[in-house]
This record gives C-alpha cells, sequence and structure tokens, in this order.
C-alpha cells in the first residue's frame, strides 16, 4: 500500500498555512476580521492586501490604513471540489475573485448558498466566518468570506 | 572582454550549447528516492556528453520544495556530493514551478558571464513520498500562502478562475480547453519517458471528476517524480567537442504579481509576454520562426495563455487556434511534442529542464514519432506559480 511507503513523520505535519504558529495568525487579524487594507495618499490606489509600498508612486507614495467597506460583486469563481488539508470538510465549496466598490480584487469563498447560484456579475457582501480549524494546536482560524446579496 | 566583444558575441547567438541530456522516467517512482533521481539524470547527462564528471565546474540545480516533498534542503551541496562532484559550486534555484528553467537561465548566464566552460543544470522534484493534501499544500507555495491558500484556492483554483474569464471574454468553450489535454496525451504516447503514455479522447476529458469547475481531472497535470539534467558548454568548449551542439540563443525571465488577485488581466501572462518580447529580442527571430515550441500546460487553460503571450496566436484566439489543430504535430506551431506537462508529467523543479531536452532532441532530430520535420528553432515557455514568473528560451541547430 502506497501509504506504508510514506515516512510516518510526514503524516502528522499539514504544511502550509496549518503549520504556522499563532502569531502569523494573530497578527493579520485586524486585516482579516475587518478587511482593513491601505491607500497610497499621492495617487489614491486602495490595496488589499495591504501593502506597504505602492508599486505606482514607489518612494514618493504615502500608505496609511483603509478599511473597505466589504461589498462589491463577483468577478470570477470556481467551484472547489479537490480541497486541501483544513477546507476538506466544506467541499465543495465556491471559491471567487471578488471586484470591491473601492476597486482591488480579493480571493474568498462565496458562502450562504448553493455553489450553483454562484455567477459573475452577482453582488456580494463581505460576512465574518470561520476559515478552518488547524494546527496541532487545533485553534480556528476566522476571517471574510462572502455572500449573495439579494 | 570588450564591450564590443559582448556585441559581437549577442550577434553571433551562438555562445553557449546543450551538449548533453539526462532525463529519468517520469511517474510515482516509489523506488527511488530524491538523490537517485537527480544522480541518475546527471549521469546519463554526462556520458551524452561524452565529458568526464571533473570537467564540470559549477551545477545549478531546480527544485521546487524538497523541504516539503521530502524533508530535504540544502540541495546544491547534496547533488554535487551524490553526483561525486563535491568541491564545486553547487547552487539549488527556486521559482515554483519555473524552478528548472531559472536552474538554465544561471548556467546560460555563469557561461556568458565568461566564468565557465562546462555547466550543468538540472531539475529534481520527489512529489509522491507524501499524501495528496500535503503536496496541494507544498504547490499552493508558489501562490500567495497568506490571501489567497489561507482563503482555501488551490492551484486548479486559482487556473479556473482564469479558465472562466477566458470563456466569458473571448468565447472559450470548454471542448477547446480539453482539446489541449487530447493533444498532449497523443503526443505522451510516443514519449518512453512520459508518466502517462496512453491516449485519452475528448469525452473523457469532459467527463472526469471535476476539480475546480470548470477545470476536471484531465485538464490538470498530475503529481510526479523525476529529475533532469543538461550539460551546457560555452562555444569554444562546444566547437571542440560535441557535433551534435544545439545553441541557446535566448534567456529571458519576468515577473508579475505573485496573486492573481494582483493582475491587471486574468485573461493575459504579462510575465510570458514580457519574457517572450525579450528573448525574441535576443534570438533575432519572431513568434513565426519558432518551428515547435514546449509550454507550461499546468492546467489546460494554460496552454491557450501560453500560445497566446508567445504570440503564435492573436490574445483569447488560443481556443480556436488549438481547435483548428495548429498545435499538433503537422500543424502551423506544434507545442508540447513532448506530451506537455498533461501527458509527459510535472515534477514541478524537474519541468524547466525537461523542456529543454525535448527541444534538444527534437532540434538534434532524434524525436521519434514526435518528431517535428525540418525542426530548426525552438522555444521553452516554462512559468512558476499563476504566472508570477515566467522563463523563456530560444533554441537552434544551425
Amino acid at each position: 500500500m502506497w501509504e506504508d511507503r510514506v515516512r510516518p513523520r510526514l503524516f502528522t505535519y499539514t504544511g502550509g498555512t496549518k503549520m504556522k504558529g499563532l502569531a502569523s495568525y494573530w497578527r493579520l487579524i485586524p486585516q482579516r476580521y475587518n478587511l482593513i487594507g491601505t491607500e497610497c495618499n499621492h495617487c489614491k490606489q486602495k490595496f488589499f492586501p495591504p501593502r506597504k509600498i505602492c508599486p505606482t508612486c514607489r518612494r514618493h507614495g504615502e500608505i496609511k490604513s483603509y478599511k473597505f467597506k466589504g461589498v462589491g460583486e463577483i468577478y470570477s469563481y470556481t467551484v472547489i471540489h479537490a480541497a486541501p488539508d483544513g477546507f476538506e470538510f466544506q467541499k465543495p465549496y465556491a471559491l471567487g475573485l471578488i471586484r470591491l466598490v473601492e476597486g482591488p480584487l480579493v480571493t474568498a469563498q462565496i458562502v450562504d448558498c448553493k455553489p450553483d447560484e454562484v455567477e459573475v456579475g452577482k453582488k456580494v457582501e463581505m460576512v465574518f466566518r470561520k476559515i478552518f480549524a488547524g494546527g496541532k494546536e487545533g485553534t480556528i482560524r476566522y476571517g471574510y468570506k462572502f455572500k449573495l446579496v439579494d | 572582454m570588450s564591450i564590443l566583444g559582448i556585441t559581437n558575441d549577442k550577434m553571433t547567438g551562438k555562445k553557449v550549447a546543450i551538449i548533453g541530456v539526462g532525463l529519468t522516467k517520469f511517474g510515482e517512482l516509489w523506488e527511488k528516492s530524491y538523490r537517485d533521481l537527480i544522480t541518475e539524470a546527471g549521469v546519463k547527462a554526462i556520458s551524452d556528453a561524452g565529458i568526464d564528471g571533473i570537467d564540470v565546474q559549477e551545477l545549478f540545480v531546480g527544485s521546487m520544495s524538497p523541504g516539503l516533498f521530502a524533508a530535504q534542503e540544502h540541495i546544491g551541496a547534496l547533488v554535487a556530493d551524490y553526483a561525486g562532484l563535491t568541491g564545486i559550486p553547487a547552487t539549488r534555484v527556486e521559482a515554483a514551478c519555473a524552478s528548472g528553467g531559472l536552474a538554465l537561465r544561471q548556467a546560460y548566464t555563469s557561461i556568458m558571464a565568461g566564468r565557465n566552460d562546462i555547466v550543468v543544470a538540472g531539475g529534481v522534484e520527489k512529489m509522491t513520498d507524501v499524501p495528496t493534501g500535503l503536496a496541494m499544500t507544498a504547490l499552493m507555495g508558489a501562490g500567495d500562502e497568506e490571501w489567497e491558500a489561507f482563503n482555501g484556492a488551490t492551484f486548479p483554483a486559482l487556473y479556473a478562475l482564469m479558465a472562466r474569464r477566458h470563456m466569458m471574454e473571448y468565447g472559450t468553450t470548454i471542448e477547446q480547453i480539453s482539446m489541449v489535454s487530447v493533444k498532449n496525451h497523443a503526443n505522451a504516447k510516443h514519449n518512453e519517458y512520459a508518466q502517462f503514455q496512453f491516449e485519452v479522447s475528448l469525452e473523457d476529458v469532459l467527463n472526469s471528476a471535476k476539480v475546480a469547475e470548470p477545470l476536471r481531472l484531465l485538464h490538470c497535470s498530475p503529481i510526479t517524480d523525476g529529475a533532469a539534467a543538461v550539460i551546457l558548454a560555452s562555444e569554444k568548449k562546444a566547437k571542440e567537442i560535441c557535433d551534435n551542439p544545439v545553441w541557446i540563443t535566448a534567456s529571458a525571465m519576468a515577473t508579475d504579481t505573485l496573486a492573481l488577485s494582483d493582475r491587471k488581466s486574468l485573461t493575459q501572462t504579462n510575465s510570458a509576454i514580457l519574457a517572450a518580447k525579450d528573448a525574441y529580442k535576443q534570438a533575432g527571430v519572431g513568434a513565426k520562426d519558432i518551428d515547435f515550441a514546449e509550454v507550461h500546460d499546468c492546467f489546460a487553460i494554460a496552454e491557450l495563455l501560453a500560445i497566446e503571450a508567445l504570440g503564435f496566436c492573436k490574445i483569447g484566439a488560443g481556443g480556436k487556434y488549438t481547435e483548428d489543430g495548429h498545435t499538433k504535430i503537422g500543424g502551423e506551431h506544434p507545442v508540447n511534442t513532448s506530451g506537455g506537462l498533461k501527458g509527459k508529467g510535472h515534477p514541478v523543479g524537474t519541468t524547466g529542464i525537461a523542456q529543454a531536452i525535448e527541444a534538444t532532441l527534437q532540434l538534434r532530430g532524434t524525436a521519434g514519432k514526435r518528431q517535428v520535420k525540418d525542426a530548426n528553432i525552438g522555444l521553452t515557455h516554462n512559468v512558476g506559480g499563476s504566472g508570477a514568473t515566467a522563463v523563456v528560451h530560444i533554441y537552434r541547430r544551425d
């Protein structure tokens, strides 16, 4: 059996997002809970996820914190049937690129509907949800997802 | 070397040659370890070149994620050690799935710089020692871990997001996308090194399991073990010791944003467009001059994006171009004669070198049933992640 050929120590290890310690999660709580990104005061471009250097203005830029409204529309989407570790109990789930009204695209799950109700162009709003429970310590990670607006 | 000298070198376009190639079988190679694979490929390449190990002055090896796939880092020294070359400079190169292409570029650069005459460029990945879920997590490291993977994105999902837009904006059909898989499997059938030496029908592709809609299993390249190596030589050395050199006439690389969400377009791979433009300029050729190409079809939609970026057809016309048969062997621009990543397999760090090997075999005229008639100029296109890195090389026979 192929399982016998895999070194057992690798089975206890879940990799990537799930292996990271709590600090990496904790320091992004404002961004993930409240959709806080940044804005360049010089060219007014807004960034989510937050950037500390404006790629247009670079050293002439002036970056400050910016809270997004959390509303937008679906720009593209997929329905995931082969899920990574930590997401296997959610499948199938819809993942979209959401065009926020302020401009940026955000990668997020689209929830509270059947996957086949998801369509490009539909209006969505941010909701605060459990993303996954992961790591040896088993803590629950929260963040943003989006739901359809009637 | 004078500035004038460098200009003259560039004009001849024959400064670095591939003089030897070595490839392992691609597949689920449970009986072979990471170091077994790269050693096998390296030994084959050295013996194909007709040189001795002590002639090798430096090596570069592309490997994406040995830390996660095999719990092994420090790859440069490991490869030099097990190749019996301890002492020479040895560097691991990483750019996700473009690691191999970038290793080739580093080796090329070291010869162009006048530092070395014989350099090895290798690629290796051992992906089947871990369960599929972990392999997917490791591969997702090619994307944005904090803002894509955290939210449940997978690599098939990122390419599915691109496919959906391509279908919407240009009317590309799922059948056209599926024809990429059908063609590449048909080519892989004639490649003894390929993981999948069998054909699939359009119906097989369209009815395979859903992975990330609209993409299905047979739109996705597999998880693969395998290694590849090429020996590069300076012009002087190549002319001295090699009777069938294949010249690298361009080596270009470009980058784009790491996350798909930050791209200006989901339906154009700007890194590949930039790299192709630079490569054509270096080689003094255009898209119409390319006799065949190996492109990065990690997902079937990626081959359409590739042929558009390379200028084989207009942006958005990749589906129609494929449907019309122009990318088949015998067509206007044969693409992925080796079977591509879909049919041959995709050991991620190896792929860029394996592409260079297919280009070499085609230009030597030894590609067997996959041979493109009168092939003189070939191109390879190797992509990292969802397009954040693109490496393009151009090769010629005479």
